[in-house]
């Protein structure tokens, strides 16, 4: 009885290709390649329908108002600005680098590792802007306060560790925000310029 | 010299593709990994307006979209020519649905990822602020209140 050997015969793979071209081609199309980015930013939270709507006087030097009206103009505490200086003028109102009396007064709090920093505790920036605003003017402001505050942060990080903000440890990280808090605060819209 | 000359020509060995579908499946897996499915076709047009300071969004399940802009040609008979909001494939007229649109999606979500759900606003740059605040109104009605304003880089 001798056994006969049979071969088996060889699966023929040669479609395999095309099939996998068909799902590379399909998923080409269906998906997309760009991960979504975009500008962070969070809402306070909603106000109680039971609370009267009070306004709370702040010191005028503590407050920076922005206006966007429905021509896409910028009026910052009451002068017209461009875009391009809003973050600048954030800067500097954050900081109050010069002890100007215009600018927020300064306070001494003590941070974690940092030790005692002079910062504007009371600061608020303040955006209001009309119904008639372009999107893309509004993000450009938004855009210009997140640039002036991630800036400061820089710059403090750098100074204090030298090292930027994003490399610093997570402590180290919330102790800084806590210095520099983004007070962005979005009053309710209102229709100034028509439409 | 005759010891490197062989007699008669040579024939071509045919090619090898028994590597190609592994070549391919490789491209495939990488392409599934990495890109990502569109989330809904598009009922309104949007171009995203540009920022700099941007980050990225982390994880897609903790992400609900809402897109404002103007409506698509074919759509326009239907519901005119004013921005418009689009909640997965439906138009929305009224911006406080969605605040119930919102709500229903994070009660359907896990509950430990329920806090850390993230609100993706695509917006079209030359939508009047109008709306978007009153999606934001609404947004903050049902205390989502973690947004991304969905930009792109400068």
């Amino acid at each position: 009885m001798g056994k006969k050997k049979r071969s088996v015969g060889e699966l023929n793979a040669s479609s395999m290709a095309d099939i996998a071209f068909l799902l590379l081609v399909f998923f080409l199309v269906t998906t997309s390649m760009s991960t979504d980015k975009g500008l962070a930013r969070r809402l306070p939270p909603p106000v109680p329908k039971d609370q009267i709507n009070e306004d709370i006087e702040m010191n005028k030097r503590n407050v920076l108002q922005i206006l966007v009206n429905s021509n896409n103009d910028l009026m910052v505490n009451g002068e017209v600005l461009e875009v391009s200086k809003l973050k600048e003028k954030a800067k500097e109102f954050i900081l109050n680098p010069s002890n100007s009396e215009e600018l927020p007064e300064k306070e001494v709090g003590s941070f974690g590792s940092f030790g005692n920093v002079m910062y504007t505790k009371k600061h608020v920036i303040s955006l209001q802007n009309d119904r008639g605003t372009q999107y893309q003017a509004y993000l450009d402001v938004q855009n210009a306060l997140v640039a002036a505050y991630d800036e400061i942060r820089d710059d403090f990080s750098m100074q204090k560790r030298g090292k930027k903000f994003a490399d610093l440890s997570e402590e180290e990280q919330k102790e800084v925000q806590k210095i520099f808090p983004q007070k962005i605060s979005e009053a309710e819209p209102k229709n100034y310029g028509g439409n | 010299m005759a010891k490197f000359r062989k007699d008669g020509g040579r024939a071509l060995p045919g090619l090898s593709t028994s590597s190609l579908p592994d070549i391919v499946f490789m491209l495939l897996f990488f392409f599934m990994t990495a890109t990502s499915m569109k989330e809904v076709t598009y009922k309104v047009n949007i171009n995203l307006p540009s920022a700099t300071q941007l980050t990225k969004l982390e994880k897609k399940s903790l992400v609900k979209y809402v897109y404002i802009g103007q409506p698509k040609k074919e759509w326009v008979k239907y519901v005119g020519t004013e921005s418009c909001i689009q909640l997965d494939d439906e138009f929305v007229k009224d911006a406080d649905k969605v605040q119930t649109y919102i709500i229903d999606k994070r009660a359907a979500m896990n509950e430990d990822d329920q806090g850390q759900m993230v609100v993706s606003m695509k917006v079209d740059k030359d939508t009047k602020m109008g709306i978007v605040t009153d999606v934001k109104q609404a947004l903050r009605n049902a205390n989502a209140l973690k947004i991304n304003y969905t930009a792109l880089g400068k």
